[in-house]
C-alpha cells in the first residue's frame, strides 16, 4: 500500500488533476511540505508499533506446557518514556503546524494582490472581479506569479471552495465573508469542486481555475469586461431571439442584450469557457445541445427547468450561446 | 440462547422487564439489526460508487442512504451495542443485582427503540432525511429542505436522546453507588472504569446536542431564526453545538472498546493489566480532552488562526493518552502466554488497526493540513479506521468474550476466526485505498466522481472490499445459529478470566449473586496466580468471597419488580414525537399518557418481596 503512494507521489498532477500532492502555489506547497513531514513522522510511528505488535504476536504465543508467566504491574520509566517519546513527536509537528496556520490563515500581506470575490449558489459558482468589472461563473482566470485574495461569500447554504492544487478549503458561509488567497506558480487549468455537502447536486459543483500568461490574463480580462458582441451568423441571431424569447432571460444576464436575470449564470461571453453546468460537459456544441434538452438529466437537481425548445431551437441557440466569446 | 434459570419467559416478562441482563439482550439484539441495516445502506453506497459517473442510485437517493448511514451506525447502532454492553457486563463486575434504576433503564431501551423505529418510519414513507448525520444548517432548514425528512431526524434524535441521557444518569450512579463491598475505584475492572466515564460523557455531551435539536424543530416548524442568516443570526452556531457534542460522542464509541480490550487482553495474555492506573488516567485525560477539540471538525471554516491553533494543539494532545493505551496493551501481552481466541484476535485486531486510525487523526490535528483533507475521502478512512478498527473490533471482541457468560453457550473457534480475518481483511481492502482517494481530491458526500481525476481504482477497490465486509457476516450468523443449535455449555469461567462476573453460572442466575462478595483486591479471581512477591503491600489473600461469620445467615436477596410503567411513559413519548411530525392533538394525548405513566410508575412499589 505505501508502495502504491509512492507510485501515485511520482506521478505527475496531469493524471490526477484534483491531487493535493501535487501542488502549483505557495499556500498549496506549503501545506504539502509540511504534510510530508508529518506523514514520516506517522510512517515511522507506524512501522515501530506494528513491528512490536507482530515480534509479540509471534513471540509470546502459548506453547504448550507453558506455566502462567510473571505478573508485572507496570514500570515507571517505561511509562514515562512512551508518555514522553509522542510528545516530543507532537511538538516537532505542532511547530511548523502554527507557523503555517498563522500564514494561510491570515489576509494575504501582498497590497497587489487580485480580488476575485467567490459567491457559491446550489449548485455552481459565481465569480465577481471588481477592479476589472467582470462577472463570470464556474470558471476563474488568474495570472500566474500574482497573489489573488479571494472574498467568499454564500447566496444560500453552506460550501466549500476547494482547488486542491492551489490552496485549502475554505468555507463559504452564509451572512459571513470568508478569505482565503494563494499565489499560482505555474500555468494552467485546474480542478476544483465544492467541499460542503450543500445538496442534491452537490457531487457536481464543479469548477475550474485557469492560470494564464500574464498577458494572457490581460487579454481574457480585456474580453470580458466588455459586453457581448451582436451575432453575425444567421443561426446565431435567431439562437439570439429563441434566448430572448424564452425563460432564458428571466435567470441569465447577458450583458450588452435586454437579458439580466440574476439568478443564474451570467452568459455574457459563455462560449469562451471551457465546461458547461459547473464542470460536468466539455463546452461543445453537442454537449451543449445535451444540456439544453435535457438539464435534469445531466445534472439532477439543479434549478435550470427543460424549457420545451424544438431541434431547430436548440441548433440555434447552441450557435448563439457559442458565438458569446 | 436460553435464559430460563428462574425467569418466566413468556412475551409479556420482556416488556414488562428490569433485569439488566435482559435489557441487554434486547438492546444487543436491536442494535446489531441497525448494525446490518445501516451495513446494507452503506453496501449499496459502495455500489454506487464502484465506477466514475455510475446511476445505480439517484443524487437524491443516494443523499439519503448517507445521511441514513452515519446516523443509524452512530445513534442505533453504536450506541446501543456500547450500552448493551454497559447493562450486561458492569453490574456483574461491580456485584451488584441490578442497576441503580431498573425502571429507569427499561425506559431508556424502550425510547431508544422507539426512536429508531420512528426514522425508519421514514423509508416506506420515502421522505428519509438527507442531511447528514451532522445536519448542517441552513441545507436543512425548511427553504432548502421542505418536506418532512429532516424532522424525521429531529425528533428521532430528540427521542433516543433522552434514553441516552437517563442512560448516562442510570450508570453513573450504579457505579458510583452499587459496588460490592471493597470494590474501591481502583480495584475496578478497566471495562466499568470506561463505562463510568463514557457515561459522565454522555450526560455532559447530549444536552447541547439536544438544545440544538429543539432549536433546530422551532426553527423547522415555529418560523424561530436560531441559525438565520438573514436574521442576524450564525448559522455555524449548528456546526459548534452539534461537534461540542459530536466529538465526545466519538469517544462514547471508542472508549467503551478500549475498555472491553482492557479486560479480554490481561484474559488472553494470563497476565494482569500493564500500567493498570495509567490506563485509567489515561481514559480520564481522553474523556477530558475530548471536550475541548471540537473546531477540528471546523478548521476550513475560517473562525481565524488563534482559535485554529488552539484546536489544533489540544488535538494533538489526545494522541498522548491513546498512545500511552497502546503501549501499555503491548506491555500486557509482552512476556504473556498469548492464547488466541477470537476475542484475543479482535483485541489485537484493534490495537493494530486503531494506530492507523489514530495516526491519519494526527495527519488532520494540523490544521494547514486538515484544511486538504477534511470532507474528503482521507477523512472517511480515518473514522471508518476508528470506528470499525476500534469500536467494532472492540464490540466484537466483548461479544466473543461475554457470550459464553450471557447464553451458558461456547461460540465455535473456527468461524469464530473466519469472521476476525474476513473483516480484518475487508476493513483494510475498504478504507486504506480511502486515503489515496482523499489525497487525491474526492470530496465526502458526493454521489458520484468523474471520470479522469485518477480515482477509479481505489473506489474499485473500497467496493470489492465491501462486499468482503458483507461477506464476513457469514461466518457470524452461522456460528450463532450453529451455538443456538448445539453449542458446548460453558461452565462459570471457560476464559480463566480474574474478574467478579466470572464467578457465577453461565447465564448468571435472575439474582447475578446469591450473596453480594467482599472484594480486596483487583483481578479477585487470580489470587492464587498473582505472586507474593509482585502483590502491593497490605494485600492479603482473599478473592471474592462473602464478608460474614460462618454462622451468620445469607442476607436475603430483594430484586426490583417487574413493570409495565417504563413502557407505557416510552409509548406516551413516542405519541409525543410522531404528533411533533404536525399533530397538536397527537403530541397533547401522548403528553396525558407520559403523565399517567409518570405517576404510576412513582407510586408503584419499586422492590418486592424477599425472593430466594
Amino acid at each position: 500500500m505505501l508502495f502504491l503512494g509512492v507510485l501515485v507521489s511520482q506521478g505527475c498532477g496531469g493524471e490526477y488533476p484534483q491531487s493535493t500532492l501535487h501542488p502549483s502555489s505557495d499556500s498549496a506547497t506549503l501545506i504539502d511540505q509540511l504534510f510530508d513531514q508529518i506523514f514520516w513522522w506517522a510512517v515511522g510511528v507506524f512501522v515501530v508499533v506494528e513491528g512490536i505488535l507482530i515480534y509479540v504476536f509471534v513471540r509470546f504465543r502459548e506453547r504448550p506446557g507453558d506455566a502462567r508467566p510473571k505478573q508485572v504491574h507496570g514500570h515507571l520509566l517505561l511509562e514515562v518514556g512512551w508518555t514522553l517519546a509522542p510528545a516530543l513527536i507532537l511538538v516537532a509537528i505542532a511547530i511548523p503546524s502554527i507557523r503555517a496556520i498563522f500564514i494561510i490563515d491570515r489576509s494575504t500581506p501582498d497590497p497587489e494582490a487580485l480580488v476575485v470575490e467567490v459567491i457559491g449558489k446550489q449548485w455552481w459558482w459565481e465569480f465577481r472581479y471588481p477592479e476589472l468589472g467582470i462577472v463570470t461563473a464556474n470558471e476563474a482566470h488568474v495570472p500566474v506569479g500574482r497573489t489573488v485574495d479571494l472574498r467568499l461569500r454564500s447566496a444560500d447554504v453552506m460550501h466549500s471552495f476547494w482547488i486542491p492544487r492551489l490552496a485549502g478549503k475554505r468555507d463559504l458561509v452564509p451572512g459571513i465573508e470568508n478569505q482565503l488567497w494563494f499565489r499560482p506558480d505555474s500555468v494552467g487549468v485546474y480542478h476544483g469542486q465544492c467541499a460542503e455537502f450543500c445538496g442534491t447536486a452537490h457531487a457536481l459543483m464543479g469548477m475550474r481555475v485557469i492560470v494564464d500568461e500574464p498577458d494572457d490574463f490581460e487579454r481574457w480580462a480585456r474580453a470580458n469586461a466588455a459586453p457581448a458582441s451582436t451575432p453575425a451568423a444567421a443561426e446565431a441571431r435567431a439562437g439570439q431571439g429563441v434566448f430572448m424569447a424564452n425563460a432564458c432571460v428571466s435567470c441569465h444576464a447577458v450583458r450588452g442584450t435586454p437579458a439580466a436575470g440574476q439568478f443564474g449564470p451570467d452568459l455574457t461571453h459563455f462560449g469562451s469557457r471551457l465546461t458547461i453546468a459547473s464542470g460536468v460537459l466539455e463546452n461543445t456544441p453537442a454537449n451543449l445541445a445535451r444540456w439544453l434538452d435535457s438539464t435534469q438529466h445531466v445534472k439532477p437537481g439543479n434549478p435550470m427547468p427543460e424549457v420545451e425548445l424544438s431541434d431547430a431551437q436548440i441548433r440555434q441557440l447552441v450557435a448563439y450561446l457559442g458565438s458569446l466569446r | 440462547m436460553a435464559m430460563t434459570d428462574g425467569y418466566s419467559t413468556g412475551i409479556r416478562s420482556w416488556l414488562t422487564t428490569v433485569d439488566h441482563k435482559r435489557i441487554a439482550i434486547m438492546y444487543f439484539v436491536v442494535g446489531f439489526v441497525f448494525l446490518l441495516i445501516a451495513g446494507v445502506e452503506g453496501q449499496l453506497i459502495r455500489l454506487q460508487l464502484a465506477t466514475p459517473e455510475r446511476s445505480f442510485l439517484d443524487p437524491d437517493l443516494y443523499n439519503q442512504l448517507f445521511t441514513m448511514h452515519g446516523t443509524t451506525m452512530v445513534f442505533f447502532a453504536g450506541m446501543p451495542l456500547v450500552v448493551a454492553f454497559f447493562n450486561f457486563v458492569v453490574p456483574l463486575q461491580i456485584g451488584a443485582r441490578d442497576v441503580a434504576f431498573p425502571r429507569l433503564n427499561a425506559f431508556s431501551f424502550w425510547v431508544f427503540l422507539f426512536g429508531g423505529l420512528f426514522l425508519y418510519a421514514s423509508v416506506p414513507l420515502r421522505v428519509m432525511p438527507d442531511g447528514g448525520w451532522f445536519a448542517y444548517m441552513p441545507l436543512t432548514n425548511p427553504e432548502y429542505s421542505p418536506g418532512p425528512g429532516i424532522d424525521f431526524y429531529v425528533l428521532a434524535l430528540l427521542i433516543s436522546g433522552v434514553g441516552s441521557i437517563a442512560g448516562g444518569l442510570n450508570f453513573l450512579v450504579t457505579i458510583l453507588n452499587m459496588r460490592a463491598p471493597g470494590m474501591t475505584f481502583m480495584r475496578m475492572p478497566l471495562f466499568t472504569w470506561m463505562a463510568l466515564i463514557v457515561s459522565a460523557l454522555i450526560l455532559l455531551a447530549f444536552p447541547p446536542f439536544t438544545v440544538g435539536l429543539i432549536f433546530m424543530l422551532f426553527d423547522r416548524r415555529f418560523g424561530t431564526h436560531f441559525f438565520d442568516a438573514a436574521a442576524g443570526a450564525d448559522p455555524v452556531l449548528w456546526q459548534h453545538l452539534f461537534w461540542v457534542f459530536g466529538h465526545p460522542e466519538v469517544y462514547i464509541l471508542i472508549l467503551p472498546a478500549f475498555g472491553i480490550v482492557s479486560d479480554v487482553i490481561p484474559t488472553f495474555s494470563r497476565k494482569i493489566l500493564f500500567g493498570y492506573p495509567v490506563v485509567v488516567f489515561s481514559g480520564v485525560l481522553i474523556a477530558f480532552l475530548g471536550f475541548g477539540v471540537w473546531v477540528h471538525h471546523m478548521f476550513s471554516v475560517g473562525l481565524g488562526p488563534v482559535v485554529n491553533a488552539v484546536f489544533g494543539g489540544a488535538t494533538m494532545l489526545i494522541a498522548i493518552p491513546t498512545g500511552i493505551k497502546i503501549f501499555n496493551w503491548i506491555a500486557t501481552m509482552w512476556g504473556g502466554r498469548l492464547r488466541f481466541r477470537t476475542a484475543m484476535l479482535f483485541a489485537v485486531g484493534l490495537v493494530a488497526t486503531f494506530t492507523i486510525g489514530g495516526l491519519s487523526g494526527v495527519m488532520h490535528s494540523s490544521p494547514p493540513a486538515d484544511l486538504q483533507q477534511t470532507d474528503t475521502y482521507f477523512v472517511v478512512a480515518h473514522f471508518h479506521y476508528v470506528l470499525i478498527g476500534g469500536t467494532v473490533f472492540g464490540l466484537f471482541c466483548g461479544f466473543y468474550y461475554w457470550f459464553p457468560k450471557a447464553t451458558g453457550r461456547m461460540l465455535h473457534e473456527g468461524l469464530g476466526k473466519a469472521h476476525f480475518w474476513l473483516s480484518f481483511i475487508a476493513l483494510n481492502v475498504t478504507f486504506f485505498p480511502m486515503h489515496f482517494s482523499g489525497l487525491l481530491g474526492m470530496p465526502r458526500r458526493t454521489y458520484t466522481y468523474a471520470e479522469g481525476l485518477g480515482l477509479d481504482v481505489f473506489n474499485l477497490i473500497s467496493t470489492v472490499g465491501a462486499f468482503i465486509f458483507t461477506l464476513s457476516f457469514v461466518p457470524l450468523v452461522w456460528n450463532l445459529w450453529r451455538t443456538w443449535r448445539r453449542g458446548e455449555a460453558a461452565g462459570h469461567n471457560p476464559w480463566d478470566a480474574s474478574t467478579l462476573e466470572w464467578t457465577m453460572a453461565s447465564p448468571p442466575p435472575h439474582y447475578n449473586f446469591a450473596e453480594i462478595p467482599a472484594v480486596d483486591r483487583r483481578d479477585p479471581l487470580w489470587h492464587p496466580y498473582i505472586e507474593p512477591e509482585s502483590r502491593a503491600e497490605g494485600d492479603e489473600p482473599g478473592g471474592a468471597v462473602p464478608r460474614r461469620q460462618p454462622d451468620e445467615p445469607p442476607a436475603p436477596v430483594v430484586m426490583p419488580n417487574p413493570s409495565y410503567w417504563p413502557l407505557v411513559l416510552a409509548v406516551g413519548m413516542l405519541l409525543m414525537t410522531i404528533g411533533g411530525l404536525g399533530s397538536l392533538g397527537l403530541t397533547l394525548f401522548g403528553l396525558l399518557v407520559t403523565a399517567v405513566g409518570l405517576f404510576a410508575w412513582a407510586f408503584e412499589p419499586a422492590f418486592g418481596e424477599e425472593a430466594h
